[in-house]
């Protein structure tokens, strides 16, 4: 974003657009109101520079242009009149926290949740979404449009859920950042490995939602995420993907990880222990120093799933032999490249060239991400030439 | 708002606590200020499905859709929000079986 004021939009959106729904009790409205702010800002900004406080002058222009919009349309009742009397107060975390449990909200689809979240909450345009996930922006604006209905005709409220709902609803919010980190990281397909952007705005998204609210399971989300993105620039050299035992430690960033070991504490959930996992990689100086064998105790403390038993088989392979961790991935069932790449790699690992290639042969066909498959065509060609 | 809450069980399988699980239910429906209508329907062997095609009346025997679990009954709700319909819904007899669809009612 090149921008200067899109980028303070960006970085104010959340906060103001929660204020504003807050205030306003209307998710349209306050949406109309925020955008014709920004075009008040862009003449204003360039003319007389950026306010001190965005975020206030953002909330008080867009306050008094849905004034405005409800004078026009007629609409404005008691409780309208009473909102122009009314003073604009700050940006309250609770609002903030509002939107994040309405955009999360399970009634929605997870395709709605990614959507809603990244635009309502990272301040992204429709296009900006579409290009993230690979889909057109017709389908990004037709989730968008769809979500807000169904927010306004079922009643999805705009709240904080109560501490004995909140067991079930804090879920859908972390895995909507999760996914969201999970998809910047390695994306599933395209051309590119790595979405810095979407990794960032995950990072932003978790610190904002533990800063809101610094539960347990909150502080675990953020440590693994910061405990993993530590590693992001040292898993492409040249554009080429490199596997974990060969990459450069040296630039692992030492911030993110002592700042994630700092986060740890409290949670014995699903994302502790992965941050937990995620720590004894970084711990490791060299890829020999690995701890494998608490590596797989860690991995048996996670509920079993695909994912979990596919990992669990090359930490036991690392740990003891690779014919154990095969022997562990035949009881996997998985429809994913990584399960026929990590046969590949153990079968490789085994001495097993012959059996290597036809299952890299079976993963290349099965990634749809561009760098992935240069990767492991990579892999294949130097076990072929052994 | 108000909300239908309909109820989808399988016929097939009885529980004998179920009318007095209901009948305590509905109470605290009510003693919440939640309640807004609801009856318990015959099963979908009784129902009859019309259709009019060019003016031809086409009766057929049965439910709509024929489906393992069927609309066994439906409750109104008078609610704050879609959670605190939820909340209420989950606490329905029927969900521990069955399912329940919460649909909101379409404003006059």
């Amino acid at each position: 974003m090149t921008d200067p004021l899109a980028a303070v939009f960006r970085a104010e959106h959340g906060r103001v657009l929660a204020r504003l729904i807050g205030f306003l009790g209307d998710f349209d409205l306050a949406e109309e109101a925020l955008s014709d702010a920004y075009v008040r800002a862009a003449d204003r900004w360039r003319a007389d520079g950026v306010p001190d406080n965005p975020a206030g002058w953002l909330i008080t222009t867009a306050r008094n242009s849905a004034i405005d919009r409800i004078r026009a349309t007629r609409r404005l009742d008691a409780r309208h009149a009473a909102l122009a009397a009314e003073p604009v107060p700050e940006p309250v975390a609770d609002d903030q926290l509002s939107l994040f449990f309405m955009c999360c909200h399970p009634a929605l689809t997870r395709h709605a949740q990614v959507a809603l979240t990244l635009r309502c909450l990272g301040g992204l345009s429709t296009m900006e979404v579409a290009r993230l996930f690979l889909v057109g922006e017709a389908t990004v604006a037709q989730r968008i449009v769809r979500a807000k209905r169904k927010i306004r005709e079922a009643g999805i409220p705009f709240r904080v859920p109560g501490p004995d709902e909140l067991p079930h609803r804090l879920p859908a919010v972390l895995s909507v950042v999760y996914l969201l980190f999970t998809e910047g990281y390695a994306a599933t397909s395209g051309t590119a490995l790595i979405k810095d952007e979407l990794c960032d705005e995950a990072i932003r998204l978790a610190r904002t939602l533990h800063r809101l609210m610094p539960s347990p399971e909150v502080a675990a989300l953020l440590a693994l995420l910061l405990l993993t993105d530590a590693r992001r620039a040292a898993r492409l050299a040249d554009g080429r993907l490199v596997p974990l035992e060969e990459q450069d430690r040296g630039r692992w960033n030492r911030d993110l990880i002592d700042e994630g070991r700092r986060l740890v504490i409290g949670s014995a959930g699903p994302y502790a222990v992965q941050a937990a996992i995620a720590a004894v990689h970084d711990d490791a100086a060299t890829p020999e120093d690995t701890d494998w064998d608490q590596i797989v105790r860690l991995y048996s403390r996670l509920a079993p799933s695909p994912m979990v038993e596919l990992n669990r088989a090359i930490a036991v392979a690392m740990a003891s032999s690779p014919d154990a961790g095969l022997r562990l991935l035949d009881e996997v069932r998985l429809d994913s490249h990584l399960l026929p790449a990590a046969r590949a790699d153990l079968l490789r690992r085994a001495g097993r060239g012959d059996e290597a290639l036809a299952e890299y042969d079976r993963a290349i066909a099965m990634s749809a991400n561009q760098v992935e498959r240069e990767y492991l065509t990579r892999r294949r060609a130097e076990v072929a030439t052994r | 708002m108000e909300y239908a809450v309909l109820i989808y069980i399988d016929e097939n399988q009885s529980d004998p606590g179920m009318t007095e699980a209901y009948t305590a239910y509905t109470q605290q429906l009510i003693d919440a200020g939640v309640m807004a209508g609801g009856r318990k329907l015959e099963g979908s062997p009784s129902a009859t499905t019309v259709r009019v095609r060019d003016e031809e009346q086409l009766i057929t025997d049965g439910p709509f859709a024929e489906a393992r679990e069927q609309l066994g009954g439906f409750y109104l709700f008078e609610c704050a929000n879609l959670d605190e319909a939820l909340k209420w819904a989950s606490l329905c007899p029927g969900a521990k079986h069955g399912a329940i669809e919460v649909r909101p009612v379409a404003p006059q």
